[in-house]
């Protein structure tokens, strides 16, 4: 017979050994050919975790949410040469690389570059108008909302396309709840004007300099911004031969 | 409730005298009478649907027309917004594929593919993917574009009042979905296209019926062609009609036909293959009118060279009849491939007795995949298809679960139809018709 002191011993021990292997599984991803990862969030449940024995759920498992983290030099192919160019341009205007750029994340070929939201317009008109970048296509904007990444919770993500050249590039601009605030690209890309509303539509964040962020797709009188994570998905639960199902949402599910 | 003398009288006053009257007061009415009123302008403000016949679905207009002149045009959209990105949120990555196949209705498969192509990519299996099943995409995906011009071009035609475009393009459509419905089960809906592949192989004979449906669509084609091409109204009414310049394109983000007929070959089937497109020989048809007339020509073209690209692949297919169509990971591909039974498809009868006679890991193999799902890397992709209304982008974001964190499409008629000003301003009230029609919307992709 194990005591209740014992037993919640014996869980923190597991605890800490899923943390532990869960570290060194980010350190080993840091050393590989891997990129480093932002940790989003620590997830807490019995399934799901890999990398532990424990599959029982005695212990708690816990499960470490991280997302792809800043590429180092070279990035390869043709996105050095992108950003060398970008860094050059704000280098020149006075902004400054460092100020506009945030970090660089090269994931799954694709480039993205993490844009400071004052310089975002300034990023988006270069990358738009110099000769070398001719990002000339927007394909709009979309979000995500991050609960747990505190300070940074609200994303925008822009998607451009050079024709001219053949590439393809994201910027993603992160903001706190506290202030969703990113001023407006509609100036440089008019294709982002319903792009725009449907993000604040969505996930309520204010795009500033324009004067007509009306909602979208929701009526005019909604209340709230439901693709935000703490949007509940609503539903009523459905009788089906004598059983009932909850709505989606508050279903028992997977982690 | 207001009792006020009517500005013209009822044709029997005795008859009512006595009884009360209603006007429209209230709410912004007043605002506006009295803002026409102090401008003493003949200004009129027409809202032409949500339910109008002729605006291509549950599209809102907001028409200033001055005489027969639109001098404002804004468009209105949510009318069919039934969150379905929210809804992927909720559900396993693989069940991902029938909510996204609702969003476009007439454009399905290309929904699926370029969901299951980012998934894929999330994934990391790309590579892995079975090249029957690409050539199943395909096929699937090309065979959709003919059905859905051609609904383009038989809407667009009934809009203007020439029902017998309507009738043929829609009859040829059908024989398109006899050929889905052979395939997949079903007409619409079809969560045909699953990460990892395709939900089963085509069945036997597919590819001579599939011939067969070729040759139907083209003998159909062929008379829309000698309708449409040769008709001076039809002329008169789209030659030089919505027109929208490259630069305007450009900065509105117009893509597929409506780019293409400024003279802009880009097609992203070209400029960013993907699912081999690389390796089939076929042209992007360009114009340079830029005018919804240029915009149907073009539409007819891409069926021709559409059904080009069928006919290459309905070679490959036949060459790799008896290959897998699904990708060889257990713990990705689903379970069991479906069968057609007496009653439609359905669950493979062999794959039950397998699971609930003879195999317990089997059976909890596929209790786990089937409720559970499968894990996908954490990370954000974006895939882009070249869907037949344009450049149509997919971003999802894994958490390193088994459902999306979240899905976005940017559907190319939601971009497309901000160009709904421009178009229309300056025109005619008439006009206004033709220059939807040839943005051709559909508004399940616009609002999801």
């Amino acid at each position: 017979m194990t005591t209740p002191d014992e037993k919640k011993d014996a869980a923190q021990a597991v605890n800490t050994a899923a943390q532990s292997s869960s570290e060194t599984a980010l350190e080993a991803a840091a050393q590989g050919e891997r990129t480093p990862l932002d940790v989003v969030s620590v997830r807490e449940g019995m399934f799901g975790v890999a990398g532990t024995g424990d599959t029982s759920g005695f212990g708690g498992l816990v499960s470490t949410v991280a997302m792809p983290g800043a590429s180092e030099r070279p990035y390869g192919g043709w996105f050095d040469q992108v950003v060398d160019i970008l860094a050059e341009l704000l280098d020149a205007s006075g902004t400054g690389y460092d100020a506009a750029v945030e970090s660089v994340v090269v994931d799954r070929g694709e480039l993205t570059l993490n844009i400071a939201r004052e310089h975002l317009v300034e990023v988006t008109r270069h990358l738009r108008d110099d000769q070398d970048l001719r990002f000339e296509l927007s394909l709009g904007v979309s979000g995500a909302h991050y609960p747990h990444d505190t300070g940074r919770e609200l994303h925008a993500v822009y998607h451009l396309t050079s024709i001219t050249h053949g590439r393809r590039l994201r910027l993603e601009v992160a903001v706190p709840d506290s202030d969703p605030t990113i001023p407006t690209t509609v100036d440089v890309y008019p294709a982002n004007d319903w792009h725009e509303r449907e993000t604040w539509d969505f996930f309520g964040i204010v795009f500033t300099g324009r004067d007509d962020l009306a909602r979208i797709q929701m009526p005019d009188d909604w209340p709230g911004h439901p693709q935000r994570k703490d949007y509940p998905l609503g539903g009523i639960p459905v009788e089906y031969k004598g059983a009932t199902v909850p709505p989606a949402d508050q279903r028992r599910q997977y982690k | 409730m207001t009792t006020q003398t009517h500005a013209t009288g009822h044709l029997f006053d005795a008859e009512t005298e006595g009884l009360s009257t209603y006007e429209a007061t209230g709410g912004d009415w007043s605002d506006i009478a009295e803002e026409a009123a102090r401008l003493g302008e003949q200004r009129i403000v027409v809202n032409m649907g949500p339910q109008h016949p002729s605006t291509h679905g549950v599209l809102r207009l907001m028409l200033e027309i001055d005489g027969e002149t639109v001098t404002e045009a804004r468009a209105g959209i949510g009318y069919l917004h039934t969150g379905i990105e929210k809804n992927m949120e909720f559900r396993t990555w693989t069940q991902g594929v029938t909510f996204c196949t609702r969003m476009d209705y007439l454009a399905p498969l290309f929904q699926e593919t370029a969901y299951c192509l980012g998934t894929e990519r999330l994934l990391g299996i790309t590579d892995d993917i079975p090249e029957r099943a690409t050539q199943i995409r395909v096929l699937m995906m090309e065979l959709n574009r003919v059905g859905s011009h051609l609904v383009a071009l038989a809407t667009g035609g009934n809009e203007l009042g020439a029902t017998t475009l309507m009738t043929i393009g829609f009859t040829a459509r059908e024989e398109i979905l006899r050929v889905f419905e052979l395939i997949t089960g079903l007409r619409m809906n079809h969560a045909y296209v699953r990460p990892g592949g395709v939900a089963q192989d085509i069945p036997a004979g597919a590819l001579d019926q599939i011939r067969e449906a070729i040759t139907g669509v083209k003998r159909y084609l062929r008379q829309l062609e000698d309708l449409m091409l040769g008709q001076p109204i039809l002329k008169g009414r789209l030659q030089e009609v919505g027109v929208l310049n490259l630069a305007s394109c450009m900065a509105l983000g117009i893509t597929g036909p409506m780019l293409r007929s400024t003279g802009l070959p880009y097609d992203v089937r070209k400029a960013a293959p993907y699912c081999g497109y690389e390796t089939y020989d076929f042209d992007v048809p360009v114009s340079d009118n830029a005018d919804c007339w240029d915009r149907m020509v073009l539409r007819i073209e891409e069926c021709y060279q559409s059904m080009k690209i069928v006919d290459q692949v309905l070679e490959r297919l036949k060459a790799s009849t008896g290959s897998p169509v699904m990708v060889e990971d257990k713990k990705i591909a689903w379970p069991a491939q479906l069968a057609l039974g007496s009653d439609g498809m359905g669950n493979s009868l062999d794959h039950i007795r397998e699971i609930m006679g003879t195999s317990m890991e089997a059976l909890i193999h596929h209790f786990k995949l089937v409720t559970e799902g499968f894990r996908v890397p954490a990370g954000q992709v974006w895939q882009t298809v070249e869907h037949p209304r344009g450049e149509l982008g997919v971003h999802l974001i894994s958490d390193g679960g088994t459902k999306p964190y979240r899905a976005h499409f940017r559907d190319p008629s939601f971009n497309n139809l901000q160009a709904v000003s421009m178009l229309c301003e300056g025109g005619q009230v008439a006009d206004v018709v033709c220059a939807v029609a040839s943005i051709d919307p559909v508004l399940g992709g616009v609002d999801r």
